[in-house]
C-alpha cells in the first residue's frame, strides 16, 4: 500500500494534508502519531475511502482505491473509524458477523466460512466466552476489542484503525494493542494505526510515522525517530526519551510552579 | 434470521389472519366465522357474500395493507435516522401527504358531491405522494450535516414541518366548502369507513412493489446501523441506498395516507414493539410489517364495534382515534427514554 502526493481537505478550506507521500511496509504494524490537528486521522480517512482526495492517489495492490468497486475494496481493506457507535441490543457475535458483509450475497444464512471467520476473530480478541453478551454491557476495552474483531472477521489483508485506544485506561489500551500487534504479525496483515500515546506507539510499531501540520515530519524505526529534538520540534514538548528494552519511552519534563 | 424473529413473525401472521376473519364476521349483521371462510372460498349465501365480500373485505384488506405500509415506512425511517421517534407520522411525511390529499378534496371538490373520477382516483394518491416527498426532502436536506444524518435533528425539523403542513390543512378546511371540509376532516382522523377496492388497490401495489425493495436492502441496513463510516468501509454505498430507502419509506407512508388517512402512531409503535420483542438492534422489516397489519385491523375492529359493545349506540369511531389512544402513551414513554439518554 502506498500513498502518492495525497492532498486532503474538508470543503474549500486550506488542505489538512498537503501533497503527502508514504510507503506503508507490507505485513507490518505502522503507527501514525502527531499533535492534535496534525492531520493523522484525516490521512487515515483519505487512505480508506471515507474522504475523497483533492489530488493524489492511494494505491493498493497496484490499483487506485478510488477506482475499485466498493465491495472489492471492502474485501481488501478493513477500516475501524474513531469511536464507532454501538447499536443498542446487538450481541458481540452479531456485531462481529457484520464484518462478513462484503463476502456475502443478498440472501441466505452465514456460510461455514463466515462462521469460521467470526469464531477466529472472537478468539483473536479473547472474547469467545462473551460472544452472546450485548455489547453495551461490556467494558470499554472489551467493546473496542469486539469492534476490532468485526474488522478482523472482514478478512482483509490490509487494516486501518483510527485511535483504537482512545478513552481506554492503560491496561485496556495494552490489551487492544496486543490484539492489533498480533493481527499484523501472526496473520501477516498490513496494519496502520493512528495513536495519540507516543510511548504505546513506540512499544508496538515496526514503522513509526510522525506527522506535523499535514506533512510527515519523520518516519522510520521508533528508536530512530522518537528523539528529544523531534518532540520539541513537532509537539513543542520538552521531554526526556529513555530507552527501555529497545523501545523509546517518553518522559515529559515537569515544570512545577514555585 | 434468528428463530425468535421467525416465530414472532408467524405469530403475528396468524393473528392478522385471525383478527381479519373476526372483523369480517362481526358487525351489525353477524356472519359466523365458518360462513366467512366458506364465502372466501367461493361458497356461502348471496346475502352473506354481499356483506363479506362487498362491504367488509375491502375495508379489512385496506386495513391490513395500510398497516403494513405505515409500519415498514416507520421501520425504515427509524433505522436510517437511528432515532426511535423518526417515523413518518412524527417527522411530517404523513402531514405533507395529508396536505396534498386535502388540497385535492377541498380545491377540486364539487361542493359536497363526490370528487369527479380522475381527481379522486389518481389525484388524491398523487397529491399525497407529492406532499409526502416534499416533506421528506425538506427534512432530509435540513438534517444532513457533512454527509451524515443527525437523528435528533430529523425529529426536531420533522415536527416543525408537520406543524407547517397541519396549519396548511387547517387553512384549507376553513376556506373550503363546508361539505368538502367535513369529508376532509373525517378522512384526516384516519378512517377505514366505507373503503372500496379502489382504495385498497393503490396501497396493494405500493406494498407489493416496495416491500420487496426494502427487504432486498435488509443486509445493507444491518451494516448501516453501525454508522455511515463503518458501513461504507464494509462496501455499502451508503448515500445511494439511504436515498433510495428514504423514497421507499415516503412512498409507502404517502400511499397509506392516501388510502386511509394519516392513521396515527402505527408507523411509530409497530417497529418499536417488534424491535423489543425480537430483541434485535433494529426493527425487523417482516415482523414489523405483520405487527402493523395486526395493529390496524384490531384497532379498526374496536373502532367499528367498540361503542356498540359499550351500548353507547351504533356509532363508529375513526380507526385513527383508537390507534392514537393506544399509541400516544407509547410515544411519551419513548420520549422519556430518550430524555434519560437510553
Amino acid at each position: 500500500m502506498h500513498v502518492e502526493n495525497l492532498t486532503l481537505a474538508y470543503g474549500p478550506d486550506s488542505p489538512v494534508v498537503a501533497g503527502l507521500t508514504l510507503e506503508v511496509p507490507s505485513g507490518r504494524l505502522t503507527a501514525i502519531v502527531g499533535p492534535n490537528g496534525s492531520g493523522k486521522s484525516t490521512l487515515l480517512r483519505g487512505m480508506s475511502r471515507l474522504l475523497t482526495p483533492q489530488s493524489g492517489q492511494v494505491v493498493l495492490d497496484g490499483q487506485d482505491i478510488h477506482k475499485l468497486p466498493a465491495r472489492e475494496l471492502a474485501r481488501k481493506l478493513g477500516v475501524l473509524p474513531q469511536g464507532p457507535v454501538t447499536p443498542e441490543g446487538i450481541t458481540a457475535a452479531e456485531l462481529v458477523s457484520r464484518g462478513r458483509h462484503p463476502h456475502r450475497g443478498l440472501f441466505g444464512r452465514l456460510t461455514a466460512a463466515d462462521d469460521a471467520a467470526i469464531d477466529e476473530a472472537l478468539a483473536a480478541v479473547e472474547l469467545t466466552e462473551l460472544r452472546d453478551r450485548p455489547v453495551e454491557q461490556l467494558s470499554g476495552g472489551q467493546r473496542q476489542r469486539v469492534w476490532i474483531a468485526m474488522v478482523l472477521a472482514q478478512g482483509t489483508p490490509h487494516l486501518l484503525l483510527d485511535e483504537p485506544t482512545t478513552y481506554l485506561d492503560l491496561a485496556h489500551a495494552v490489551d487492544v494493542m496486543n490484539v492489533v500487534h498480533a493481527a499484523a504479525h501472526t496473520a501477516a496483515r498490513t496494519v496502520v494505526v493512528v495513536l495519540h500515546d507516543l510511548t504505546l506507539a513506540a512499544q508496538y510499531a515496526d514503522h513509526l510515522v510522525v506527522m506535523g501540520e499535514g506533512r510527515i515530519a519523520a518516519q522510520g524505526r521508533p528508536v530512530d525517530v522518537l528523539t528529544e529534538q523531534l518532540l520539541d520540534a513537532v509537539f513543542g514538548l520538552q521531554a526526556t526519551v529513555v530507552d527501555v528494552g529497545g523501545a523509546p519511552v517518553v518522559v515529559p519534563d515537569r515544570r512545577l510552579a514555585g | 434470521m434468528k428463530s425468535r424473529t421467525v416465530v414472532l413473525s408467524l405469530v403475528f401472521a396468524a393473528l392478522a389472519v385471525g383478527i381479519a376473519l373476526l372483523s369480517l364476521s362481526i358487525g351489525t349483521s353477524k356472519v359466523p366465522v365458518g360462513d366467512v371462510v366458506e364465502v372466501l372460498l367461493g361458497g356461502g349465501r348471496r346475502g352473506q357474500r354481499l356483506i363479506v365480500l362487498e362491504l367488509r373485505l375491502p375495508r379489512v384488506a385496506t386495513g391490513l395493507l395500510v398497516g403494513i405500509a405505515f409500519a415498514v415506512s416507520g421501520a425504515l425511517l427509524q433505522t436510517l435516522s437511528r432515532n426511535a421517534l423518526a417515523s413518518p407520522d412524527v417527522v411530517g411525511v404523513n402531514s405533507g401527504a395529508s396536505a396534498g390529499a386535502v388540497a385535492v378534496i377541498v380545491l377540486a371538490g364539487t361542493g359536497g358531491g363526490n370528487i369527479s373520477g380522475f381527481a379522486g382516483k389518481v389525484g388524491i394518491p398523487l397529491a399525497a405522494i407529492l406532499g409526502g416527498l416534499l416533506a421528506t426532502v425538506i427534512v432530509g436536506v435540513l438534517s444532513i450535516q457533512r454527509g451524515q444524518v443527525d437523528g435528533g435533528k430529523v425529529v426536531l425539523i420533522g415536527v416543525g414541518i408537520a406543524a407547517a403542513a397541519n396549519s396548511l390543512v387547517a387553512w384549507m378546511l376553513v376556506i373550503g366548502d363546508v361539505n368538502d371540509a367535513g369529508r376532509a376532516a373525517a378522512w384526516l382522523a384516519g378512517s377505514l369507513n366505507a373503503r372500496a377496492w379502489s382504495d385498497a388497490v393503490p396501497v396493494l401495489i405500493a406494498v407489493v412493489v416496495l416491500l420487496p425493495v426494502a427487504i432486498l436492502f435488509n443486509r445493507d441496513l444491518s451494516a448501516m446501523v453501525l454508522g455511515d463510516d463503518v458501513a461504507s468501509s464494509l462496501g455499502v454505498r451508503v448515500a445511494r441506498i439511504r436515498l433510495l430507502l428514504l423514497i421507499v419509506a415516503t412512498l409507502l407512508a404517502a400511499m397509506a395516507t392516501a388510502g386511509a388517512g394519516p392513521i396515527a402512531f402505527v408507523a411509530l409503535v409497530a417497529p418499536q414493539v417488534a424491535l423489543r420483542l425480537t430483541r434485535m438492534e433494529r426493527p425487523p422489516l417482516v415482523t414489523t410489517a405483520l405487527l402493523g397489519a395486526v395493529f390496524v385491523v384490531l384497532a379498526d375492529l374496536v373502532a367499528r364495534n367498540g361503542l356498540g359493545w359499550l351500548h353507547v349506540g351504533p356509532y363508529e369511531l375513526p380507526v385513527g382515534v383508537i390507534t392514537a389512544a393506544a399509541g400516544a402513551p407509547y410515544l411519551l414513554h419513548l420520549i422519556g427514554r430518550q430524555q434519560r439518554g437510553r
